[in-house]
């Protein structure tokens, strides 16, 4: 894969107007029978940004994104997907959304540059002049570090080759959307660092917007820039990490040594505790570390938080789809 | 419609493509060689034997049969088959994460079953014709051949597209498998079906593969062997009635049952049944 100019973690700040939102979700209901599994989901996207969601098993992170990617009908609530309503979006909207399916064993018999190109040509009608469709083939093989392996049958690939070539395959049309459902279950270290990097030019130097789910906070917090986290059906909290920490006003852990002791106090006013601790010891103070709250440490208050609420009833084996 | 235009020039790329890969691997060769092998054999042990009261040779007779029953058999079987397991591993979802995709992936799979038959059949033909020295095989069959061959794909694959909608497993295949042997025993294939119980004709005669049979015995048989068919005719008519109305049939339903199938399919469907396939794998 080639690596990235652009700075890592850029930030975006700007939030989105309804007018440039990419995506624009209003109280969004799903219920299957009785059971609700999306209570009012509202949340909106712009242009290039990256958005990770959040949650425990069963909070409706895959229904969410279904509906989003308009191959599930919502019960409520107003939708638009590049200013389109997904349960309507026609052909010339579908190719400028991408979306990166878990495979398992189709296509085994193909060989993977042929697979791209046959895959590809099918955008080549929906080119335009900002946006040149398909991704060249031998441009997006090298892309996703699949070289070697053009000619390899599907069949024969490691599970990390295969989910790279789920990559390409999502992106393979430009999408000016990319939705990526639990990206990089099963991918090595290096992998991981690697599809980091691809996201990351995805979304600064062609303004891609990107919807992931992950369980991984870390890999969350290194390639978002907002956080949403559903539970039991609803958006329970919204910003990027370091908004969530904040809002949280988690304890953020100082350590120092004096005199050769190790010391170690939390607390929620870091910077003014560490100012005091250097009027009162000055110079003696060693080896100072403040730790603020990491993503899984707010994460884990947020979700806790939630489900000890009165009446949030968290439905805890609720499956996402089949019913 | 452009877009529809060059999607479907892309499932036509898409059947050349994968009708390519089918001679790739041992498993399909297998599938394309088995039958012919089998029914050479069976054609062979015939050879010497004749119809029932009359004074023509059995293999001649069996051969168009076992044609015939090859396109209705291979028609229905292979699509419906393709549309199980490829909805299972998730080839569909991806068909439908593409624009137009749905179309390209019909369109190439009725290229490729097309021509998996069609290979199929001249596998089966070309070695026959040793053993069934009283088929009249010449330029004036191929016109019927072709004809026959085409309404018969028209009236079973719209068929096969629909039951393979229907069923939601491979394993659920041989619900399929069962009731097209019991239709193979009464369509005339291996046994003239004049000499079955009325009730059975009747029950052979409403379905395709009886005609596609009898189609492929006007095109391959002297006139005078209309002797055992029913009504002393070739019932050309008749064929291209009962066929051309189960392909308009078929046309007609088979686009609603493939939309609905279609409508269901997302991620958490194929991931479900991945699932399900593994946990039922032996550790």
């Amino acid at each position: 894969m080639t690596v990235v100019s652009a700075a890592l973690g850029s930030v975006h700040p700007v939030r989105a107007t309804p007018e440039d939102a990419v995506l624009d979700v209003r109280d969004l209901r799903m219920r299957y029978g009785s059971t609700d599994v999306l209570k009012g989901v509202s949340f909106t996207a712009s242009r290039g940004e990256v958005v990770a969601l959040l949650g425990p098993n069963g909070a409706g992170k895959t229904t969410t994104i279904e509906i989003l990617e308009g191959f599930r009908m919502r019960s409520a609530g107003e939708v638009r997907v590049l200013g389109q309503d997904p349960a309507r979006g026609g052909e010339a909207w579908r190719a400028r959304l991408g979306v990166v399916l878990q495979s398992w064993r189709d296509h085994a018999k193909w060989r993977v540059r042929e697979l791209l190109a046959h895959l590809g040509s099918f955008y080549a009608e929906y080119s335009t002049d900002a946006i040149r469709r398909p991704w060249d083939t031998d441009e997006l093989i090298e892309t996703v570090g699949l070289t070697p392996h053009a000619r390899k049958r599907v069949g024969g690939l490691s599970g990390g080759q295969r989910r790279r070539l789920d990559v390409a395959i999502g992106i393979v049309g430009r999408p000016e959307l990319l939705f990526l459902d639990e990206p990089t279950a099963g991918f090595d270290p290096e992998a991981r660092r690697e599809f980091h990097d691809l996201v990351h030019r995805l979304s600064d130097d062609d303004e891609t917007t990107i919807l992931l789910t992950t369980h991984d906070l870390d890999e969350a917090e290194k390639l978002s820039d907002r956080i949403l986290i559903l539970g039991g059906g609803s958006i329970i909290a919204d910003g990027s990490a370091d908004e969530l920490s904040r809002r949280m006003s988690t304890e953020a852990e100082v350590k120092w040594t004096r005199d050769g002791q190790r010391f170690v106090h939390a607390t929620t006013e870091a910077t003014e505790f560490v100012h005091k601790l250097f009027l009162q010891h000055g110079e003696q103070i060693r080896d100072l570390e403040v730790r603020r709250a990491s993503l899984e440490d707010t994460y884990m208050t947020l979700v806790r938080q939630f489900e000890d609420r009165p009446g949030a009833g968290v439905p805890q084996d609720a499956k996402e789809g089949q019913r | 419609m452009t877009a529809i235009a060059s999607a479907a020039r892309a499932g036509m790329a898409r059947g050349r493509i994968e009708l390519r890969h089918t001679f790739t691997n041992v498993q399909d060769l297998w599938a394309y060689l088995f039958p012919a092998v089998v029914f050479t054999v069976v054609l062979y042990f015939m050879h010497g034997a004749t119809v029932p009261g009359m004074n023509f040779q059995l293999s001649s007779m069996t051969l168009p049969s076992v044609l015939g029953m090859n396109i209705a058999f291979g028609g229905l079987v292979n699509l419906s088959q393709a549309l199980v397991t490829e909805r299972e591993d998730g080839t569909l979802l991806r068909a439908k994460a593409i624009p137009n995709g749905m179309i390209g992936y019909l369109v190439g799979k009725i290229v490729q079953v097309s021509g998996m038959i069609l290979i199929g059949i001249v596998l089966v033909l070309v070695p026959g014709l040793f053993f069934a020295n009283s088929v009249h095989f010449g330029a004036s069959s191929v016109p019927t051949l072709l004809w026959v061959l085409v309404l018969g794909l028209l009236a079973t694959m719209p068929l096969g597209a629909v039951i393979g909608s229907l069923i939601d497993s491979p394993r659920s295949m041989g619900l399929v498998m069962l009731p097209m042997m019991g239709l193979i025993a009464v369509s005339g294939v291996f046994y003239p079906i004049t000499s079955l119980p009325s009730w059975l004709q009747h029950v052979g005669q409403s379905f395709p593969l009886y005609w596609v049979g009898l189609g492929m015995r006007s095109a391959l048989l002297p006139d005078a062997m209309t002797a055992a068919e029913i009504g002393a005719s070739w019932r050309t008519l008749e064929t291209v009635g009962v066929l051309g109305a189960w392909a308009v049939v078929g046309l007609a339903v088979a686009p609603v049952v493939l939309r609905r199938m279609a409508r269901r399919e997302s991620g958490s469907s194929v991931a479900a049944r991945r699932e399900k396939a593994l946990q039922r794998m032996p550790r």
